[in-house]
């Protein structure tokens, strides 16, 4: 594909990792958060401090960890700390200013369901569970959040919430005592939804090139506001693309030769 | 002091149905040997508590070894479901799967409070979320200092922990390096400890990120070359992440799963004798057999 050119996908990377601020401390979630976070690390960010719930703390890997626990993590570390370790002392001490998660639904008000889809005690669909992501939406400065947008991912009423963004919104984060102020971005295929400042509900803040308001409405379980000035999200430079492209290219070769 | 003896042994003679079982390891070091030891064994009626159920509980789960799960993510990393530990939730196959689900930090801290004799640990978490509704173990406490409302949750004590490491030495004394997640607390809040190694050594060499837990502490030592095989041992072996990725056809159905369980694990004495059966099937398949 010539650099003129990208997916989606891409584009949803690449708009998420501009996100983060170089020298930043991030926890990251597995998938897309790793993929963004290391192209960061790739591009704009190589001071971004990359920290993975298996207890690696500047883990600085080559190709995309297929598990939170790959041992190119633990080699390419600063320092691995025990389980126990990296929940108590990094993530609850707060040491750590960005949460960087993925959902499989999620909220008007930024809360992530990765339980249960149906009844808790009768599951339509059985979903992994928490893992590490309630204590990281509560305990990291800021949370951003990265998942493609359709009706069944974003819906107007969780089944479960695994963990907390902002409650039912207007001020509950700020009063909740929870030390990290919540999710400041959700970023998309389609663009990218914030925090409005005094509801907290999610609105569409940025469109990506080519895409349009009334996709990201269809593709939205609730009527999706918009902020007054919806902002286009600046194409993909050639080297953010390379950058991705070549993550991506290391990371199919490494994972299908073992 | 550590017994250095069989995995058939220590199981046999340190597992009992209905016991709480831990096994742990953090995507590294998980201990596949002892898990399939297990199976083979025809333990019943487990409690079995681990932060990420991963293929290793799969297995357990359908061949029917548990009936109560205590867990924090029950996935296929990097790949999607755990299907055995999903049809034994959503459809109660091959029986009724009672689960206690917490989150990570929750469980990581839970251990911690085991190892240090606490009856509880505590933890800033699940404000605003739904887990405490649906697992009563989990409360909250006020801080009698600062007023905080802060959650609570028991202690877990295991009858048993079992955990792979690197190295052992003569002694039965312990080493593992790397990613070595919750297993020094699962080990310390046990009541009786199995732990499979790699090799034996006469003397430890330092490692960056070491963890040595004295032979004192553990039960038996049982030497498992590739025992964390598809997870891996930092120094010994990588990942197979194509057997995770070939897991997921393997557990989809519930009559592959047996005859693959039966063909691989039930089907073989031992470790070694798995190795060897995986090996060939391997090659037939390469070869179109």
């Amino acid at each position: 594909m010539p650099d003129s050119d990208w997916t989606s996908d891409e584009m949803m990377t690449i708009a998420a990792s501009r996100l983060l601020q170089d020298g930043a401390i991030c926890f990251v979630g597995i998938g897309l958060p790793s993929a963004a976070a290391n192209l960061a690390r790739a591009t704009h960010a190589p001071d971004v401090v990359l920290i993975y719930e298996s207890g690696t703390i500047g883990a600085k890997p080559e190709v995309l960890p297929l598990s939170i626990g790959d041992g190119e993590l633990a080699e390419t570390a600063d320092t691995v700390v025990s389980t126990p370790e990296i929940f108590r002392y990094w993530l609850q001490g707060g040491r750590v200013d960005v949460g960087f998660l993925g959902a499989a639904q999620l909220d008007r008000f930024g809360n992530i369901n990765t339980t249960v889809i149906g009844d808790y005690g009768a599951p339509k669909v059985r979903l992994p569970g928490a893992g590490g992501a309630p204590e990281i939406a509560a305990c990291a400065g800021e949370v951003m959040i990265i998942l493609r947008q359709s009706p069944r991912t974003f819906v107007n009423k969780l089944a479960f919430v695994t963990s907390v963004g902002h409650a039912h919104g207007g001020s509950w984060r700020a009063e909740s005592g929870l030390p990290g102020k919540g999710p400041t971005a959700v970023i998309t295929d389609i663009g990218i939804l914030r925090p409005h400042p005094e509801t907290h509900e999610l609105i569409l803040t940025d469109l990506h090139p080519g895409h349009s308001v009334a996709e990201a409405e269809e593709a939205t379980g609730w009527a999706l506001k918009q902020a007054e000035q919806c902002a286009e999200t600046s194409p993909p430079s050639a080297v953010e693309l390379r950058a991705l492209r070549d993550l991506n290219e290391r990371t199919a070769r490494a994972h299908s030769s073992s | 002091m550590a017994d250095i003896t069989t995995l058939e042994e220590a199981v046999a003679g340190l597992i009992q149905d209905g016991d709480t079982v831990a096994m742990e390891g953090f995507t590294h070091l998980i201990p596949h040997a002892a898990g399939h030891q297990v199976v083979r064994a025809g333990k019943h009626n487990l409690t079995a508590v681990r932060m990420t159920p991963d293929l290793i509980y799969d297995q357990l789960i359908g061949m029917n070894c548990v009936s109560k799960l205590i867990f924090s993510w029950g996935g296929n990393p990097g790949v999607g479901s755990l299907h055995r530990f999903r049809d034994a939730i959503e459809k109660s196959w091959p029986a009724a799967l009672e689960i206690e689900e917490h989150s990570h930090a929750d469980l990581a801290n839970a251990y911690v409070a085991g190892a240090s004799g606490l009856p509880f640990a505590v933890l800033r978490g699940y404000v605003g979320c739904d887990l405490p509704t649906v697992n009563p173990t989990i409360k909250s406490i006020t801080c009698p200092f600062t007023g905080e409302q802060l959650a609570a949750v028991p202690a877990i004590r295991p009858d048993v922990t079992v955990i792979h490491a690197q190295q052992a030495d003569r002694r039965g004394n312990v080493m593992m390096w790397g990613i070595t997640g919750v297993q020094k607390e699962a080990v310390l809040a046990a009541k009786r400890v199995i732990v499979t190694v790699e090799e034996i050594v006469d003397s430890f060499e330092l490692k960056a990120n070491s963890v040595t837990l004295p032979g004192w502490v553990i039960d038996a030592v049982c030497v498992e070359p590739g025992g964390s095989y598809p997870s891996y041992a930092l120094g010994y072996y990588q990942r197979d992440n194509g057997f995770y990725k070939a897991w997921d056809d393997i557990s989809r159905g519930r009559e592959c799963f047996q005859a693959w369980m039966q063909r691989h694990v039930v089907g073989t004495n031992n470790f070694a004798e798995y190795t060897q059966s995986i090996a060939a099937a391997q090659v037939k398949e390469a070869v179109g057999a």
